[in-house]
């Protein structure tokens, strides 16, 4: 297992590499154009000219390998001077933003407390709901409670976040008045007042992503759970006189849980890639909303950026639910 | 004497008075919402107007438009003329001064030698200065003495009023922006996103693409404005979401640039919060009509100038594309009040307007199908209209955009009443309206038969952008498809128009050639303009001082803003 | 296992077919039997109603413009007095059939691409670096270069209605079935150890024959799981991308941009909302209930029960 773990660490760094050729290259075909979203009234020679300040007139190689350096040499260094307070040598290039013409990473740091906040706490918020309702509906299958259950799930996962998200709004902005329809992602907490405002603004947020995220693993799990009520083992279990509790809440959940564990692993690098449309229907402004007008505005050295540390996050975690795998299914050896 | 004393004890009556009434940060904070959000804070490097407006709240020219277009001085003491001595005879200098006193937030003064920095700035090679465009033909800017600033041109310039001129031109501090030149200019992230200027606000937290905190500038050169000590400028989301925020929940007081349906936008005003106030500029939502073949069949020779268009190179059909237009139906689906028919493609300001192209204001679909049938297409039996084997059929493209694909539809269908088929298209904006000469999807490659958009002009001189339509200004692979001429028009006759133009100073003579201009693209159906777009924006009813402005920046008087008392 | 063979001994009954002991099974779940019949309601609804209903769907009668429900018009009419039955209709044609195919497509790449990886250790890294590279992949920069490359090509060859519908079920089975192959994957890595695989390697069973027999027929519940959530998401995928604008051509209606279309109006018309949102929804849920059947159906430990 350590043998394996360590392999596949290095092989995902080759993979990586490729994985960002392959980005870069996608992303140098699309068809983009950092000026596009300025107004008509700037002439064409003009355009031109900011294309070429923005380094667009140099072949794709160079590009390519510009940024290479600047992410895997420059910001590493750039990020060990601010822990460590060191000076190595000052003028480095780092990787610059079109739209925004800042360092890339910089504005990352600053996306990612209320991406989160929000997204994450959804993440959290979802898994925690899915779970009982996966195993009582698979427990209970076609019971009331399964019923429910499924319906609410599927109504979760086929209806798009564009709805609900506006409808929370106009009934709890509009109608009520109970939530703030706008996230202020300057908010800070400070004390139990401004905890509460802090609440009270992630509330929809939450809970439409929440909703979303419930659906899915919870069909995963009534699925997985329902798989694996059947097994011999658990007559076995029974037979020997096994109290219910313990016969589903160790023996089929844990071994229930196997593919369940994959799918909610797999699911985290999605939280930092943020919720495009909630974090746009909400005003969060997180990662995802930074991704998407990066992409409306050819910014493509941020859609590389974020995109490659995303693609770093999907390697990692599909690792560790490849290691996970084999630490909750003990029959399955990688070596 | 006696009359001297009344008015001088009037003068300070009132300045105490004013100051009584008004005191600057009194009122607290102020809330605005964009749902584009600004990505930096230097118009300098990015044109976008979300940017542009941002930036007025900090930065300021020596003059701006007023919400009727006129020239008014901000930090110049008056605006140079010809008359007053300010612009010199033969067109080539304009000398603007100073007002007396005037300090940056930081405390500093402001001087010529800003002016000149800002010139240098923008003109710089390296540095990809978005408005470069304001500073064109400026062979020197010189600092005459502290306070006043002496452009020069290289050619005679009719209108001189380009340079520091406008939101997009304003001045920036030499100090702060001294290590910043050409090549270096982006690397200035923290002068970037927090510009010392000389407006009512300076920026205390900039988080680009998402909020912008501001507070009252203490060295504002009016002690009792502005009535706001603090702006939070929140970006991001859609309009009807901004809108909401201010006209349903209030918890925004100024939202920018509302396009919502009009029925939409009448029910959120009915929730009683704020008002919707829209104004009109420039800005003609138009059809443009190719007039070359964009048959992928030719190739590399694709809507070029070497192919005329097989059915649209007929004025006929062109005509009857227009007649068959009910604008006045669109405005009001599209629009309402923030809109109103139009036949120009130049529609503002007054004396540049037509009036000789307004039969188009009436839909007339029997006339226009005369017009084929006389011309000699036939309906086939699909109901397509053809001659000599070539059928009626258009790919009418457009950007993204709930109203436009509105447009679309209804086109269609009226264009279906006269015997003529369309295929519809509606491409991301991000890829429509990008230069990328590898996209067969730009708005300059122009690869289907028409296309709809907008497109309106700086300020209220019309010269470049009647130039547009020059022969020469077509987008064709020579100059990777850049240009401004999408319908690919060449007419000899508007080229000279279009040359007298430039050297013509005298205003009624210049109206007199950019109205012929506008009336022969009309009249020949290259340009079937549809609606003279306004801008509209919604206020709380909380917030007075509003004043919107389409020719500069919307929050061009924010300083003025203040917080109405409930009675 | 071993009771069921007794039974069918006991009761000396001939033998049936496999397929005939699969319906019996099904049609003993009555939420599935519920489904199908819904499902097959909807698609016989979409498919035949616009025979009876010969109202156009495109045709604008712009003085009928933004009605509620009449007789003339029995959902109302939208913004350009359009009749709202006849779009729903025609949009669920359009949807349903890039809902079913983009799902089989993504589907049937997952389920490959997982089944390889996990019984194949040899391909097992490559195909999951694979999977993680079609993960990490923006998806809207990659469908702004499919749809630049092969737009026109496919416009030409299959006209641009059948064209683009040809370039929506391919983007989104090729983007969508990441997932799928993960989880795929894991569980045949699960089965592979099981004793019943061991014994029929040991008897000589091919590779083919043992995926085919052993292997798939046990990872069919995630397998089913992903085929609902994959007629869902292509559903809905389908709406943002023509609201991107990168889908059909805007007056072609589908019920993911009717429900995008009628957000702005849900204060005034929330009934504009509610006709497409429903027809969504019901329509994922009955494939969910037809899923549970026939998982349970194809389940042999359940069958019988």
């Amino acid at each position: 297992m350590f043998n394996y773990t360590i392999r596949r660490l290095f092989l995902a760094i080759p993979t990586l590499f490729f994985i960002s050729l392959i980005i870069f290259l996608l992303l140098d075909l699309a068809p983009s154009d950092p000026t596009a979203n300025l107004p008509l009234t700037i002439p064409p020679e003009v355009r031109e000219k900011i294309r070429q300040s923005l380094g667009l007139g140099e072949p794709i190689h160079i590009r390519y390998l510009l940024w290479c350096k600047q992410f895997f040499i420059n910001e590493p260094l750039n990020i060990m001077e601010q822990w460590f307070g060191w000076d190595i040598a000052g003028d480095r290039l780092r990787v610059l933003s079109w739209q925004t013409r800042s360092p890339v990473v910089d504005l990352i740091v600053q996306r990612t407390p209320q991406t989160l906040w929000v997204v994450g706490m959804s993440y959290v918020v979802g898994v925690l709901i899915a779970l009982p309702i996966g195993i009582i509906s698979a427990y209970r299958q076609y019971s009331w409670f399964d019923q429910v259950g499924t319906f609410i799930s599927m109504i979760g996962f086929s209806v798009p976040t564009f709805f609900t998200g506006v409808l929370m709004i106009v009934v709890f902005s509009v109608w009520l008045g109970w939530f703030p329809s706008i996230y202020d992602t300057t908010h800070q907490v400070t004390d139990w007042a401004s905890f509460w405002q802090q609440i009270r603004q992630m509330v929809m947020p939450v809970a439409v992503l929440a909703l979303f995220n419930a659906a899915q693993i919870s069909r995963f799990m009534r699925a997985s759970m329902l798989d694996n009520l059947n097994q011999d083992y658990v007559r076995t279990a029974r037979a020997k006189g096994l109290g219910e509790r313990t016969v589903v809440l160790v023996h089929v959940l844990r071994n229930s849980l196997i593919p369940v564990v994959t799918v909610i692993a797999l699911g985290v690098p999605q939280v930092f890639g943020g919720a495009i449309i909630t974090e746009q229907v909400f005003k969060v402004n997180g990662l995802g909303q930074l991704l998407i007008i990066s992409i409306q505005g050819g910014d493509l050295p941020t859609v590389q950026t974020l995109t490659f540390i995303f693609a770093f996050l999907i390697v990692l975690f599909n690792l560790i639910a490849d290691v996970l795998y084999g630490v909750l299914d003990p029959r399955i050896r990688y070596d | 004497m006696r009359l001297t004393k009344i008015l001088l004890g009037a003068v300070a009556a009132m300045a105490m008075s004013s100051a009584a009434q008004a005191e600057r940060g009194a009122d607290g904070q102020v809330n605005i919402i964009y749902w584009q959000a600004p990505s930096t804070m230097n118009p300098y490097l990015s044109g976008g107007t979300k940017e542009l407006e941002a930036a007025s709240l900090v930065l300021e020219p020596l003059a701006r438009y007023d919400q009727d277009g006129n020239m008014v001085p901000f930090l110049a003491e008056d605006v140079p003329t010809v008359a007053n001595g300010g612009v010199s005879a033969d067109l080539t200098t304009i000398t603007w001064k100073l007002k007396e006193g005037l300090k940056w937030a930081d405390g500093s003064a402001v001087t010529a030698a800003d002016a000149v920095f800002t010139w240098k700035y923008c003109s710089h090679p390296e540095g990809g200065c978005a408005q470069s465009e304001k500073y064109n033909d400026v062979t020197g800017v010189e600092a005459v003495d502290d306070r006043t600033i002496k452009v020069t041109f290289g050619v005679s310039k009719p209108f001189p009023y380009g340079p520091f001129v406008g939101a997009q031109a304003p001045l920036i501090q030499a100090a702060q922006f001294a290590n910043c030149l050409g090549a270096k200019a982006p690397e200035c992230t923290d002068a970037n996103f927090g510009p010392i200027g000389t407006g009512p606000f300076a920026v205390t937290d900039f988080r680009p693409n998402d909020v912008i905190s501001l507070e009252a500038n203490s060295n504002y050169r009016d002690p009792a404005k502005p009535a706001f000590a603090k702006v939070t400028f929140k970006g991001g989301g859609d309009a009807a979401a901004a809108g909401r925020s201010v006209l349903e929940t209030g918890e925004f007081d100024y939202a920018w640039n509302l396009q919502l349906a009009p029925d939409v936008l009448a029910n959120m005003q009915a929730a009683g919060k704020g008002t919707v106030v829209s104004s009109f500029g420039t800005l003609v939502e138009r059809i443009m009509i190719n007039m070359t073949n964009p048959d992928p069949a030719l190739g590399d020779e694709r809507a070029t100038a070497k192919h005329a268009h097989p059915f649209l190179s007929d004025m006929a059909v062109r005509k009857a594309l227009s007649m068959a237009v009910d604008r006045k139906l669109l405005v009001e689906i599209g629009y309402g009040d923030a809109g109103r028919p139009t036949c120009n493609v130049l529609p503002a300001p007054e004396i540049y307007k037509s009036s000789a192209n307004d039969a188009c204001l009436v839909q007339d679909i029997e006339s226009a199908k005369k017009l084929l049938d006389d011309a000699g297409w036939v309906a086939g039996g699909d109901g397509v209209r053809a001659k000599d084997g070539k059928r009626l059929s258009i790919l009418f493209q457009s950007s993204t955009n709930a109203v436009r694909q509105d447009f679309q539809a209804l086109i269609k269908q009226w264009w279906s009443d006269i015997g003529v088929e369309t295929e519809l298209r509606n491409i991301d904006a991000s890829v429509f309206f990008g230069g990328d000469p590898a996209s067969p999807d730009t708005f300059q490659k122009f690869f289907a038969d028409v296309e709809m958009y907008a497109n309106n002009f700086d300020g209220t001189d019309p010269e470049s952008y009647m130039a547009n339509w020059e022969c020469k200004q077509a987008p064709r692979p020579e100059t990777q498809w850049q240009g401004n001429n999408m319908p690919r028009y060449c007419n000899a006759d508007y080229d000279a128009l279009v040359a007298e133009m430039a050297k013509t100073g005298d205003l009624n003579e210049r109206a007199r050639l950019a109205k012929a201009m506008n009336d022969k693209l009309m009249q020949e159906y290259i340009i079937l303009p549809l609606v003279d777009r306004g801008r509209v924006s919604a206020h709380s009813n909380t917030l007075g001082g509003v004043v919107l402005n389409t020719w500069d920046s919307e929050l061009w008087n924010a300083a003025d803003w203040h917080r109405v008392k409930s009675q | 296992m071993t009771d069921i063979a007794v039974n069918s001994l006991a009761n000396a009954r001939p033998p049936r077919s496999q397929w005939l002991d699969f319906w019996e099974q099904f049609r003993t779940h009555r939420g599935a039997l519920f489904g199908m019949t819904f499902f097959l309601f909807v698609l016989l609804i979409v498919f035949v109603g616009p025979y009876l209903w010969t109202l156009d769907g495109q045709y604008i009668d712009i003085r009928a413009r933004n009605q509620g429900p009449s007789l003339a018009h029995p959902f109302g009419t939208d913004q350009l007095g359009r009749d709202t039955l006849s779009r729903l209709m025609a949009g669920g044609q359009v949807s349903l059939a890039v809902g079913i195919t983009a799902m089989a497509l993504s589907l049937l790449l997952g389920t490959l691409i997982g089944v390889m990886a996990g019984y194949f250790k040899r391909l097992d890294g490559l195909l999951m670096r694979l999977t993680d590279l079609f993960l990490a992949l923006p998806l809207l920069p990659l469908l702004l270069v499919i749809i630049m490359l092969f737009r026109d090509t496919l416009r030409t060859a299959f006209g641009p209605e059948t064209g683009i519908f040809i370039l929506m079920v391919f983007v989104i089975g090729i983007t969508s079935w990441m997932q799928t192959a993960r989880i795929v994957r894991g569980d045949v890595l699960a089965i592979k150890e099981r004793e019943f695989v061991l014994a029929s390697r040991s008897i000589g069973t091919p590779s083919r024959r043992m995926i085919t027999r052993h292997i798939l027929p046990n990872v069919l519940s995630p397998i089913m799981v992903s085929a609902t959530l994959g007629i869902a998401n292509a559903i809905i995928t389908e709406s943002a991308l023509s609201f991107l604008g990168l889908g059909f051509p805007s007056d072609f209606p589908t019920w993911g941009r009717l429900l995008f279309d009628s957000t702005d109006y849900l204060q005034q018309y929330p009934e504009r909302v509610l006709w497409p949102g429903l027809a969504i929804s019901l329509t994922v849920l009955s494939v969910n209930y037809v899923g549970d059947g026939l998982r349970d159906a194809l389940d042999p430990r359940i069958r019988g029960r």
